[in-house]
């Protein structure tokens, strides 16, 4: 059983590690309309709603903390906003399952539009950049859009290694009974 | 259902515990620089080699592709190019000529300073801003290949941003297009002063806000070239910024502002040159000698 678990404990920070790669060394160069998906939302999201908040949190506080430490002005700010994003999303843990694709889709566009609004306003509003309709329009709403088209490939891929993992906990678990 | 209300729980106070924590980050980190010291560490084992590693794979994919360019394009640039050395040729007489008159002058200025040659030292860009909202990316030389944070870096003969933040094989570079961004820059010819702004809104035309320059006699004409100006606390003098694409009055008629075309190609930034002096230790060796 704790084999099992170091192994998911492993294969889910080899994902985050992977995201955050791709997000700053491959998706720049995929930009539409100079904008680029959010990978680490996406599995911070689903994480929250397919393993519940305590997994939504920790993905999410471990790949908003690598942006601080390479991105971020003040170290925790994105750690802070990717932890909420798990936890909330946690708290559709109970409503989800596996078939439905509609809640995922939602609840992601939801994060992403929540993530989008709070980073203007702590980070551009707050230096007096009122333009909000012209960063809506240009980068929250493009962002979302983008977002949910990698969301579309990248979900079943996280949902097929849940699976897998799900089922290889079953079996042991029953083998030890 | 017990259990159910058991995690529950035990995840409130999960939320709680690494919610305060992240606080915590952000006060300790607004009071001491010190702060992100394990953290840098700690990315410098993990993933700043890996980000090396795919940008040396992605560069070897790129030279591969680049062979494959016809040769005949090739000859044709060079008949361009010969072409072009011809009258470069010509013009860096006169400008030579103009060189050793400027020196004449210069000495009897006594303006010794010369700014053209800083030293400076290559890195490569290995990563770019996870997000959409800001223009910094990292590169792969830290502190102890001797980079600071404040130092230029430029690219080309253009000045691409500042460093923000070391690790010890990484540094973070904030460009110039950045929307936090604000350069210190003058007019070349009349050396007239303006603040040259990132802005968001303009990333996609690849252009810079300059503001606050004084509305004098002085014209400044589309194509005049901008330069970081000599009272910049951060930035060197004399590196190009770009070139005047538009220029209007303001309002208020007291001064001018318009947009700049960076020199710097943003998008396809690979190689970047860091100047290994800081604006602070040039002017704070230079300044008492000069009194």
């Amino acid at each position: 059983m704790r084999r099992i678990k170091t192994r998911r404990f492993l294969i889910t920070a080899a994902i985050t590690i992977l995201c955050y790669l791709l997000q700053c060394t491959l998706f720049p160069y995929l930009t539409l309309a100079s904008v680029k998906p959010n990978l680490l939302l996406i599995i911070t999201a689903s994480y929250g709603f397919m393993r519940g908040a305590k997994d939504g949190m920790l993905v999410g506080f471990f790949s908003g903390l690598l942006v601080d430490i390479q991105f971020g002005e003040l170290l925790g700010f994105y750690a802070l906003i990717y932890l909420l994003i798990g936890y909330f999303n946690g708290l559709f843990h109970q409503m989800y399952y596996d078939e439905d694709i509609k809640l995922p889709l939602v609840l992601i566009a939801g994060s992403e539009l929540s993530y989008g609004l709070i980073i203007y306003f702590f980070l551009f509003m707050l230096r007096s950049e009122f333009h909000f309709l012209h960063y809506l329009s240009h980068i929250i709403i493009p962002e979302l859009i983008y977002t949910i088209v990698v969301t579309l490939g990248l979900y079943p891929l996280i949902l097929f290694i849940n699976h897998r993992l799900e089922a290889e906990e079953k079996r042991s678990a029953s083998k030890f009974v | 259902m017990k259990k159910k209300k058991q995690t529950s729980n035990l995840n409130k106070y999960l939320f709680i515990a690494l919610s305060a924590l992240c606080i915590m980050l952000m006060v300790l980190s607004v009071f001491y620089e010190k702060t992100g010291g394990p953290f840098k560490v700690a990315a410098n084992v993990t993933v700043i080699p890996m980000q090396q590693g795919i940008n040396q794979l992605g560069a070897f994919l790129v030279d591969v592709s680049e062979n494959f360019g016809t040769l005949k394009q090739a000859h044709a640039e060079n008949k361009k190019l010969q072409e072009q050395i011809d009258e470069l040729l010509m013009q860096n007489n006169t400008l030579q000529e103009e060189k050793y008159e400027l020196e004449r002058l210069k000495e009897l200025y006594k303006l010794d300073q010369n700014y053209a040659e800083y030293e400076k030292v290559g890195a490569h860009v290995i990563g770019k801003d996870s997000g959409n909202w800001f223009s910094t990316f990292t590169i792969d030389k830290g502190s102890l290949q001797g980079i600071e944070v404040d130092m230029n870096v430029i690219a080309g003969n253009g000045l691409v941003g500042i460093v923000t933040k070391t690790g010890p094989t990484w540094s973070t570079v904030r460009s110039i297009i950045d929307d936090s961004s604000n350069v210190s820059g003058m007019v070349l010819s009349t050396s007239d002063k303006c603040i040259v702004r990132g802005d968001l809104s303009l990333i996609n035309e690849g252009r810079l806000r300059f503001e606050q320059m004084e509305n004098n006699d002085n014209p400044v004409d589309v194509g005049e070239q901008i330069v970081t100006s000599h009272i910049s606390d951060k930035y060197v003098q004399g590196i190009l910024i770009g070139y005047v694409s538009e220029v209007q009055v303001d309002s208020n008629n007291l001064t001018r502002s318009g947009y700049i075309t960076p020199v710097v190609n943003f998008k396809n930034l690979q190689e970047v040159l860091i100047i290994t002096k800081t604006k602070a230790q040039m002017t704070g060796t230079e300044e008492p000698a000069q009194e």
